[in-house]
């Protein structure tokens, strides 16, 4: 029998590794909602930030703020290329070839990275120390301190963004009515450049911020991906809050599935809870009916 | 101030619109009427960029506007609404009309991210105008309401109190009576007015002969695709030929 303690400390780094899951999922809800395609390649943005940025720091020896802030850059470069070359040329496809291309797209970003960087695993250093601190009866790292600051920051710019600019408004409004929003003067195909920009800049600080906990190499973007992806279903593929909650119930519930039960099931878990949901609740936990779309 | 010059616009066999040329003046209200099928809703596909001509050209105070896709036009300054409404139902019906005004904000992205102060000040100018237009249209009161949740009549209303929160110089209107009661009707006929007050040029399809013949300057009749007659209110309604095209001959 597990002590309360260590269910909290497994719910601890649940929430943490949930917060990712989180960050990811809304990446895939803000491209499904201004595209309506499902971007398989959202888990290599994530895998691009943790890469990027040890080629940063080791190879052109960046300090650590540097090398972030470049790996999001060029890993947000690298989204809009891709919105550019795979997506924007084929507009008027169905949904399902376009989510094709983005299976494609995932497998040949892998490729290059492989290519250029290796198979190997590589650390990032944590952002302030190893020092644990304690909580409760559990133990956190301060890098959990870190991403639980970042992804409530990053959360709290995206619905600042959403809500409470003209910009984001307009973004809303194109995944609102597509052709209302052109009637207003809304550029519709910019407006799905900046949601491939946004969420490939969420995608890869979610990529940086997890990096000193798990390492990071050239696959690492199919798992982060696919769990983001479960977190967006769970939430409705909403770009708000429901997402939220549905990467921290992926995390948490692997994180008790893995700790109490086997830690070789840690994977199947957030599976598992993906086809629960598709089979029950396809609209997602948090979503009245499937005509809203948000 | 909007000129067509002899469009013509064929759908596999058949020819919707044939050789039709037209000039809308600057600042008046100029209906187009006609039977059904007679090409008014395919003349304002292509004017307003939906649909590009077979042949003939559009031109925009001069400058040839043919086959621009409707966001471009909505920048230079042509806007439209739908006969069926198109609104952002899940926005709040001033943040529908604060969408209109997306294209005078000069923040993009980058600027939202990085000059917050400037932002937050354009946002509220934003807010403000878009307030005014509400006003100007009579939903100032109804700012906060979720747009999907309006009346028909009054959604119809908004949808043009957006178009005019993108200041436009011309509007067109496809069908604005549909589906109104006679009340929302008068009301709607009173905004256009005061729209066409403001110096902006009004273009509207019409089934509502009332209306048309209340509101409008000029009139377009078209029949068959063709241009069948184009005058006053007054000259259209004595027109034998056009009283044949409605009424069939006989």
């Amino acid at each position: 029998m597990a002590s309360s303690d260590q269910i909290l400390q497994y719910c601890l780094s649940g929430l943490s590794t949930g917060a990712i899951y989180a960050l990811i999922g809304i990446g895939f809800a803000i491209i499904y909602n201004s595209t309506g395609i499902i971007n398989f390649a959202q888990g290599e943005f994530v895998m691009l930030g943790g890469m990027l940025t040890v080629f940063f720091l080791s190879v052109a020896v960046l300090p650590l703020p540097a090398a972030v802030t470049a790996a999001v850059l060029v890993a947000t470069l690298v989204g809009v290329i891709f919105e550019r070359l795979a997506i924007r040329p084929l507009k008027d496809a169905q949904p399902i070839t376009l989510i094709i291309i983005t299976i494609g797209g995932s497998i040949l970003i892998r490729g290059i990275v492989m290519l250029v960087w290796g198979k190997d695993t590589h650390a990032l250093p944590a952002f302030s120390g190893n020092e644990p601190l304690f909580v409760g009866g559990a133990t956190i790292l301060p890098q959990h301190l870190w991403i639980f600051v970042i992804t409530v920051l990053i959360i709290a710019a995206n619905r600042l963004y959403f809500h409470h600019s003209i910009s984001g408004k307009a973004m809303r409004a194109c995944s609102y009515n597509a052709r209302a929003s052109r009637l207003v003067g809304i550029d519709v195909k910019r407006m799905v450049l900046f949601s491939f920009a946004i969420s490939a800049a969420m995608g890869s600080m979610a990529g940086i911020i997890i990096a000193p906990l798990t390492m990071t190499s050239y696959d690492v973007g199919v798992m982060l991906g696919l769990k983001g992806f479960c977190a967006a279903i769970i939430g409705g593929m909403s770009s708000g809050i429901g997402t939220v909650f549905g990467g921290l119930i992926v995390g948490v519930l692997e994180s008790l599935g893995a700790g109490l039960v086997s830690s070789g099931y840690k994977d199947a878990i957030a599976f598992f809870i993906l086809l629960i949901i598709l089979f029950l609740r396809p609209q997602g936990l948090f979503r009245k009916g499937e005509t809203e779309r948000v | 101030m909007l000129r067509g010059e002899a469009i013509t616009r064929t759908f596999g066999g058949i020819t919707a619109l044939d050789d039709v040329s037209f000039s809308f003046a600057a600042g008046k209200i100029t209906g187009i009427i006609g039977p059904n099928g007679a090409g008014k809703t395919t003349l304002f596909n292509i004017i307003t960029g939906i649909y590009a001509p077979t042949e003939g050209k559009v031109f925009l105070e001069g400058k040839d506007i043919t086959g621009l896709a409707p966001e471009k036009l909505a920048r230079m300054g042509m806007v439209r609404t739908f006969q069926g409404i198109e609104l952002f139902p899940q926005m709040t019906v001033l943040e529908n009309v604060m969408v209109g005004r997306h294209t005078k904000s000069k923040s993009g992205i980058i600027a939202s991210a990085f000059k917050l102060p400037g932002h937050i000040r354009e946002e509220k100018n934003i807010r403000e105008k878009a307030l005014s237009w509400l006003q100007f249209a009579g939903l100032g009161d109804l700012a906060d309401q979720e747009a999907g949740s309006l009346p028909f009549g009054r959604g119809r209303i908004l949808e043009i109190a957006r178009a005019l929160a993108l200041e436009p110089r011309i509007i067109f209107m496809d069908e604005p009576a549909a589906g109104l009661n006679s009340r929302e009707t008068r009301e709607l006929a009173g905004l256009i007015r005061k729209i066409s007050e403001l110096g902006i040029t009004i273009a509207l399809v019409e089934h509502d002969m009332e209306l048309v013949m209340d509101i409008c300057e000029e009139i377009m009749v078209l029949n068959l695709g063709r241009k069948l007659a184009w005058g006053t209110p007054r000259e259209i309604q004595e027109n034998r030929e056009v009283v044949m095209a409605y009424l069939g001959e006989g």
